[in-house]
């Protein structure tokens, strides 16, 4: 399957410096053809420089980056087949949204009639029919950001790469452009790059996803795989909200180990994770792998009783923040709105349980960090 | 409230009330009422057209007010060439802690009069100049070369006379371009020609026309360069004006000289306006 896969993106150790703050360091990845691509990561990671290399915009100053196999160092952004969706799109305000279409393929010499043609069939494709003489003061947010993308996708380029462009539209608009940008990618087949510091942007749209932090990339992976399986602290805390409880390890055995708190709370995690007896380790628990007052008939959970401090109501995201008894680590908790937990108030005691598979541990920070 | 209003306004509008109507109306009209007097030998005066009527009678005159025109667009035209890569680099190129340097080095020849700037030219320019001198010295010319007064020294005095009103609109207007709008175009497969030509001259339009409409003006009014860096055949019609009012003492005859001058100026700016499709509210902003 792998094989036969064409390599749209490739991205050899590429390396970026700025004086003496080193943007990107040694940065490998390969993108397959069609694919929606993220890079996930924190304001200044590097994340935009990396885009910026690929577009020609910057060059790297170490590694290679090929796009359908051809090496691309030396080779200027309008030489390159790949364009770039700007952070503020960009849109020419001098010209009319057809104009800004055919901007690209003027450039290469096409013909009036085939510009013409081309221009009206990528508007119908991303639903902006019969748009060619509006001006660009006149579209919305959500139109402003598709005529982007046309005019990008009109030169049908190799990879488009897209820069945080939903990060000026408002939250109701983000969510539906979201859905259709991943149907449109779906639609049109091209390769998409994106970058983004919204993790929920970058779950819901992409195949796969890198997080990137401090000029290099802490996991690759399916959205999926990066939720559930976290391969260091820094990706647990970005990807979704996680609860971080510190205590060492004991009593292991190959099915369970006993994770035991400061303050005296003992959990059973599974075995499946490489800590030995006595090690110091930080507990990585999400706030919705938590059930308030679980089946007592559900047997293998961690159980144990919390004090609610706080009930926070958001909707669907409604938490509880607890502390457990005898402690004051202070916990957030899912609270589903399916009418079981309406009685719930602060000053409540109520038992909290947890799969023993959704707890995740890492080393404790101070020990990693050199 | 509104009575002290009132008062305010008054108080900060009357100065430039004064000042437009005691030395701008009221000379202006006077000119006007002498322009179409004419004074018989005998010292009475009629209403005539006779004036106007001299200007297109005597070729020299129109022609010298034909060319001042011309070379006015030229100088005008030049300025901006040479004003448009200087502008990008202060404001695009130049890091922005040399931004505020570069400009100062521009403001600086302002700080001298033109008519110093003018005569730090013919030192340069002159037979006996610092660059003949030089280039004597490197055995390039055998004979020194007069420079000065022609059309060319004349034109390049005037250029560079002009430069600042040129760039400070410049400047302003190419701030506010969006680098990614440059980046965007070179993304989509734009050259240098086209960059500059379909993206940085639409976008700084309004302050081409504002910077060429201070420029122009100024170049047609000039009296220093012309007559200083000029030659005898590069007559200014400036020049025409001040010959009639002090050298032959026609006042009549300078009046309708110069209310020419000023349909000339509002005519071609006017004229600019319409074939860049701005108006002037917008430049001025």
């Amino acid at each position: 399957m792998a094989d036969d896969m064409q390599i749209d993106l490739g991205v050899e150790k590429v390396t970026k410096k700025f004086k003496d703050f080193t943007a990107v360091k040694a940065v490998s990845f390969e993108v397959e053809q069609g694919r929606f691509f993220s890079i996930l990561g924190p304001s200044g990671c590097g994340k935009t420089t990396l885009l910026r290399m690929i577009a020609g915009l910057a060059e790297p100053d170490n590694g290679r980056i090929t796009i359908r196999g051809l090496n691309m160092a030396g080779i200027p952004p309008n030489k390159r087949p790949a364009n770039l969706v700007f952070q503020h799109l960009a849109l020419f305000p001098m010209m009319n949204v057809a104009d800004n279409i055919a901007f690209g393929l003027q450039r290469r010499g096409e013909k009036k009639a085939t510009v013409f043609k081309k221009v009206s069939a990528i508007l119908e494709r991303v639903d902006l029919p019969g748009f060619e003489k509006k001006k660009i003061h006149e579209l919305s947010g959500g139109q402003k950001q598709r005529v982007a993308i046309a005019r990008c996708l009109v030169l049908e380029p190799a990879v488009l790469l897209l820069d945080e462009p939903l990060g000026a539209l408002d939250l109701k608009l983000r969510e539906q452009m979201k859905v259709e940008l991943k149907k449109l990618q779906a639609k049109v087949g091209t390769t998409f790059v994106y970058i983004t510091h919204d993790q929920s942007e970058a779950l819901v749209m992409s195949d796969q996803v890198a997080v990137m932090n401090k000029g290099h990339f802490e996991q690759l992976d399916t959205p999926k795989n990066l939720y559930n399986r976290p391969a260091t602290p820094f990706v647990a805390r970005f990807v979704g909200d996680n609860n971080i409880w510190s205590g060492h390890i004991r009593d292991r055995d190959n099915n369970t180990c006993r994770f035991e708190t400061p303050d005296g709370n003992v959990f059973h995690i599974s075995g499946d994770q490489p800590w030995r007896n006595g090690a110091a380790v930080d507990l990585f628990l999400r706030p919705e792998a938590m059930i308030i007052q679980p089946d007592p008939a559900h047997t293998g959970l961690n159980r144990f009783e919390a004090h609610i401090r706080s009930l926070l109501f958001d909707g669907a995201n409604s938490r509880i923040i607890a502390t457990p008894k005898n402690s004051d680590r202070e916990l957030l908790v899912a609270l589903p709105q399916n009418r079981q937990h309406d009685d719930l108030c602060p000053g409540d005691i109520v038992e909290i349980g947890w799969d023993k598979s959704s707890g995740i541990c890492f080393a404790t920070e101070t020990e990693t960090s050199p | 409230m509104t009575q002290h209003r009132k008062w305010g306004l008054f108080f900060f509008l009357t100065p430039v009330l004064l000042w437009l109507t005691l030395l701008i109306v009221l000379p202006h009209i006077d000119l006007l009422r002498m322009s179409f007097i004419l004074e018989t030998d005998t010292g009475e005066t009629e209403w005539r057209l006779s004036n106007y009527a001299s200007f297109f009678k005597e070729p020299i005159y129109w022609l010298t007010f034909v060319r001042t025109a011309i070379y006015s667009i030229i100088v005008t035209l030049l300025t901006l060439v040479v004003a448009l890569p200087v502008s990008f680099f202060i404001t695009k190129v130049a890091r922005p802690g040399t931004r505020g340097f570069l400009m100062l080095l521009i403001l600086l020849p302002f700080w001298v009069s033109e008519l110093v700037r003018v005569y730090g030219w013919m030192i340069l320019l002159r037979e006996s100049g610092v660059i003949n001198h030089f280039l004597l010295k490197l055995g390039i010319l055998d004979q020194p070369v007069e420079m000065l007064y022609n059309d060319a020294a004349m034109i390049l005095g005037l250029v560079y006379t002009s430069m600042l009103f040129m760039v400070v609109p410049l400047v302003s207007v190419l701030e506010s371009l969006d680098d990614s709008l440059i980046e965007a175009a070179y993304d989509l497969g734009a050259d240098m020609g086209t960059i500059v030509f379909k993206i940085i001259v639409p976008h700084a339009t309004p302050g081409i026309v504002s910077g060429a409409i201070v420029v122009f003006m100024l170049t047609l009014g000039n009296y220093l360069t012309p007559n200083l860096m000029g030659g005898k055949n590069s007559l200014w019609f400036t020049e025409q004006i001040y010959n009639q009012f002090i050298a032959s003492f026609n006042w009549n005859q300078g009046a309708a000289f110069g209310f020419l001058l000023l349909l000339l100026s509002s005519g071609i700016v006017w004229l600019g306006l319409k074939l860049s499709g701005q108006t002037l509210g917008k430049v001025v902003r």
